[in-house]
């Protein structure tokens, strides 16, 4: 039966292609604008990192007081150099890392190579195992070597590339900001979008790639400067790293891992009692005012998906209502133009269902026409949003082998539901009052 | 011509009016707040810097290898190279002036947002506004208009280390900066406090407008405070503004890296550390360029699809109903008549399309505040969306229903 039905509705195409090119074409743009959108969406409400996003958090402490705090009670979304110190030492997590963005220029010792600048992030070793960091060559370096202040570097597999010619380089030394650095790991492809460790700097999207990693400490020793944010309620009384160390400025990113709701719990009730001491000893005057939130509402939080996305996601699938308004008119028209046609194929004894397979199974192909030409226009589309969108976000904008199916299953499905109502009326086609009316 | 016949026509085919009337509306609500967001962005876009923006490019370098960068040592000796760097940058011949700066409107990044209060040692300051850390060439090379006072002169120069406190004895300050400081009109040689601090700074000159370097939500507030300190930030990093002579941008941003690595080749320029501030404006709105481009392509799709389906239900309705049609013919009506009632039976219900839409819009734009932040939708904008879609449907009624006049009165007896 299909292919009779298959049959009687290319022979209907066939009387009307300008009727049914309108509803093909109808379909494949409302289709392919909401899911051009949509990948778009996709790529930036994504979770980073789902296996393990849920147990990592990012506490926030409010050395600030209410006057500095946004409009809802929020405190600074950094810390400062003494809070997170304060953190590490109490060690109260499964793992933690305190880590502030450098971008300092590096060159390779042993060759007479021109330095070069590059983007990264001084951490605390526990960072590497806490965020699954995957190693090509070598591994991070230990809580001593944190303590220690060892000079000791984790690059990436692209820096290696352009340095050691992509060997491995571990053991090899390098020259970052004019001291001697022993690389301990290469870290091979790794780029987290959102970039949920670095939201302060980044506002959740990057095109810069994390080339090296050092010490926290070291760093710090050393004098790398930040290159991040720094936010500061008063300005330091020193210059550079020194001063910024003596200073309640917010300046460092601080990470936790937290393995249960019963070590959550205990985190919250030891960062209120971190700021109560604080409040104690009179360093502050105000109640404790803490955040703890795992990555998801972090990154909800700091309204990582950019308003744009989310505001022209909306008016896209407000384009496929439109169009499936649209189609089902145009169905409706072509259905009951057929009156006759129902008329005579009931009188012969054609039930009820079968006028519905009959018109649901034009109305489907009609959707997956519609898929196809969509699955071409998201193409497009997509290309589109790579020319206009700001790089950091169209770069995450692809077309994959999920994408292309589900283009095609809203296509189908939509222009199905569409097709309910005209069908339904198709059905309701009385065979003796045609039959009489020619 | 009576409106009770087309009713009574239109009861016949209740189904593909509400339907038409759905998509009527939904495309209104739609397209009433695509125009409003296009138009927004594109109002975004065209607010002026208050730079002279041809001819103008940006160097952002750093030095490499010259050992600790705290201490007044270090201090002196950044101090001397950015020195050495501005007067290698002078003496480019396709180079017209240049300036050392932190930052640049809409560079969106290196701004330094501070508190200008009226007392010394305020606690809340009077107004927020991004310092502009320069020297005396600033005026010509950013292409800044000064309405009041003087720009500054060579000796009120002097430096300090990236993050130190601001005590300069004078600056120059926006329009928009003096007005919120002194609503009397009188800022030009009054006393501020910069950052908190307890040394005054006097206002030399106003400048008519200068914008800020953020263009976040945040940095709106504020866009148009600034103000000109006139010191020299020392650091690994420097920054400088360069106006080339007319007309030579490009040959201009080729001499100033080659001049520059060849006083001192012991320093990194990124390949973006070279920026024509042409290419520091397209990133600054390519979102709000590309938002504008996507609403505007989603209407107009929306737009045509519309079209599309009024064409095809009246088309169909022509069909139907051309028995009808001879019968009015024959009975009297002329090609007028019958062209007329198509046309004023669509906007009948395009009309009732059109004031379902207006509430649909203000809907969807009560949903977009609500999620997404953006501003109130103006009355302006829902009759442009009204006008636009009242039109483009008569349009698509004029081609069936100018076949529907030409319907010979014969048909009226033939059979169908």
């Amino acid at each position: 039966m299909f292919s009779y039905y298959t049959e009687l509705a290319l022979l209907s195409f066939r009387r009307s292609p300008g009727l049914t090119a309108l509803m093909v074409l109808a379909i494949a743009f409302g289709v392919a604008a909401s899911m051009t959108t949509f990948s778009v969406y996709r790529a930036v409400s994504g979770d980073p990192m789902p296996w393990k996003s849920g147990r990592i958090f990012v506490p926030q402490v409010d050395t600030w007081g209410p006057t500095e705090r946004d409009k809802d009670g929020e405190p600074r979304s950094s810390l400062d150099y003494a809070t997170a110190v304060a953190l590490t030492r109490a060690h109260r997590g499964t793992a933690q890392a305190p880590m502030y963005k450098i971008s300092p220029a590096v060159q390779a010792e042993a060759a007479a190579s021109h330095p070069v600048n590059i983007d990264g992030h001084a951490v605390g070793s526990e960072f590497f195992p806490m965020l699954d960091v995957p190693f090509l060559y070598g591994a991070g370096w230990t809580l001593q070597d944190d303590e220690r202040r060892a000079n000791v570097i984790v690059i990436s597999q692209r820096l290696n590339g352009k340095l050691f010619q992509g060997r491995n380089s571990v053991g090899q030394s390098l020259l970052v900001a004019g001291r001697s650095y022993r690389i301990v790991g290469v870290v091979g492809h790794w780029d987290p979008q959102p970039r949920f460790f670095d939201v302060v700097n980044t506002g959740g999207f990057t095109t810069t790639r994390e080339d090296a990693f050092l010490p926290f400490n070291t760093a710090i020793a050393a004098g790398i400067e930040t290159t991040g944010n720094t936010g500061c309620s008063k300005t330091p009384t020193e210059s550079g790293i020194a001063g910024l160390t003596r200073s309640n400025c917010v300046w460092i990113s601080y990470l936790v891992q937290l393995d249960d709701e019963r070590s959550v719990a205990a985190y919250m009730a030891y960062l209120d009692g971190y700021a109560r001491q604080l409040r104690d000893s009179g360093a502050v005057t105000w109640e404790p005012n803490n955040r703890l939130r795992d990555i998801p509402a972090w990154l909800d939080a700091r309204h990582v998906v950019p308003a744009d996305t989310g505001a022209s996601l909306l008016v896209a699938l407000g384009l496929l209502v439109v169009c499936l308004v649209n189609t089902s008119g145009l169905l409706l028209a072509k259905f009951l133009r057929r009156s006759g046609e129902i008329g005579v194929r009931r009188a012969l004894g054609a039930p009820r269902h079968a006028i519905y397979a009959q018109f649901l199974t034009e109305a489907g192909m009609i959707g997956l026409a519609g898929g196809v030409l969509g699955i071409a226009l998201t193409g497009v589309g997509v290309a589109c949003v790579h020319w206009l969108l700001p790089v950091d976000i169209a770069q995450l904008a692809r077309i994959d082998p999920s994408l292309l199916l589900l283009t095609l299953g809203l296509a189908l499905g939509s222009t199905l539901v569409a097709g309910l109502y005209p069908t339904f009326r198709a059905a309701l086609v009385q065979p003796t009052w045609q039959l009489k009316s020619q | 011509m009576t409106i009770h016949p087309m009713i009574s026509a239109l009861r016949r085919h209740k189904a593909g009016v509400i339907l038409i009337v759905l998509q009527i509306s939904l495309t209104l609500a739609i397209v009433c707040n695509s125009v409003f967001i296009i138009g927004s962005r594109i109002e975004r876009i065209g607010r002026p810097t208050g730079l002279a923006e041809s001819d103008l490019f940006l160097v952002t370098q750093q030095w490499v290898g010259g050992g600790a960068a705290d201490g007044p040592d270090a201090l002196q000796r950044l101090d001397t190279m950015q020195r050495e760097d501005l007067s290698t940058l002078r003496s480019v011949p396709e180079v017209d002036s240049a300036t050392p700066i932190n930052s640049l409107p809409l560079l969106n990044s290196a701004a330094w947002n501070g508190g200008v209060a009226l007392t010394p040692d305020q606690r809340k300051p009077n107004a927020q506004a991004s310092f502009y850390f320069v020297d005396e060439s600033v005026v010509p090379t950013l292409g800044i208009r000064l309405i009041a006072g003087r720009t500054f002169n060579a000796g009120e120069i002097d430096h300090k280390a990236l993050g130190d406190t601001n005590t300069p004895s004078a600056i120059i300050v926006s329009n928009e900066l003096a007005g919120r400081l002194f609503p009397g009109g009188n800022a030009l040689g009054q006393r501020v406090y910069l950052d908190g601090g307890a040394a005054p700074a006097t206002i030399v000159g106003i400048m008519e407008r200068l914008q800020t370097p953020g263009t976040s939500e945040f940095s709106t507030r504020f866009a148009y405070s600034s103000l000109l300190v006139p010191s020299r930030m020392n650091s690994t990093f420097s920054r400088y503004a360069i106006r080339a002579k007319a007309g030579q941008l490009d040959a201009a941003m080729h001499a100033a890296s080659s001049a520059l690595y060849k006083s001192n080749p012991q320093r990194v320029i990124a390949d973006d550390g070279i920026q024509s501030y042409a290419s520091v404006r397209e990133q600054a709105y390519r979102a709000d360029l590309g938002m504008a481009m996507l609403m505007g392509g989603i209407s107009l799709i929306l737009l045509g699809v519309t079209a599309a389906g009024v064409f095809g239900l009246t088309s169909f309705w022509v069909d139907q109903r051309e028995r009808q049609i001879g019968i009015r013919r024959a009975l009297g009506a002329t090609r007028r008549n019958i062209l007329g009632h198509f046309q004023l039976e669509n906007l009948l219900i395009v009309g009732s399309g059109a004031t379902t839409g207006i509430i649909l819009a203000v809907g969807l734009n009560m949903l977009l505040i609500s999620r997404y932040e953006m501003a109130r939708l103006p009355v302006t904008d829902v009759l442009v969306g009204v006008v636009l879609v009242v039109l483009l449907s008569q349009v698509s009624t004029f081609i069936p229903a100018r076949r529907a006049a030409r319907v010979e009165p014969a048909s009226a007896i033939r059979a169908t």
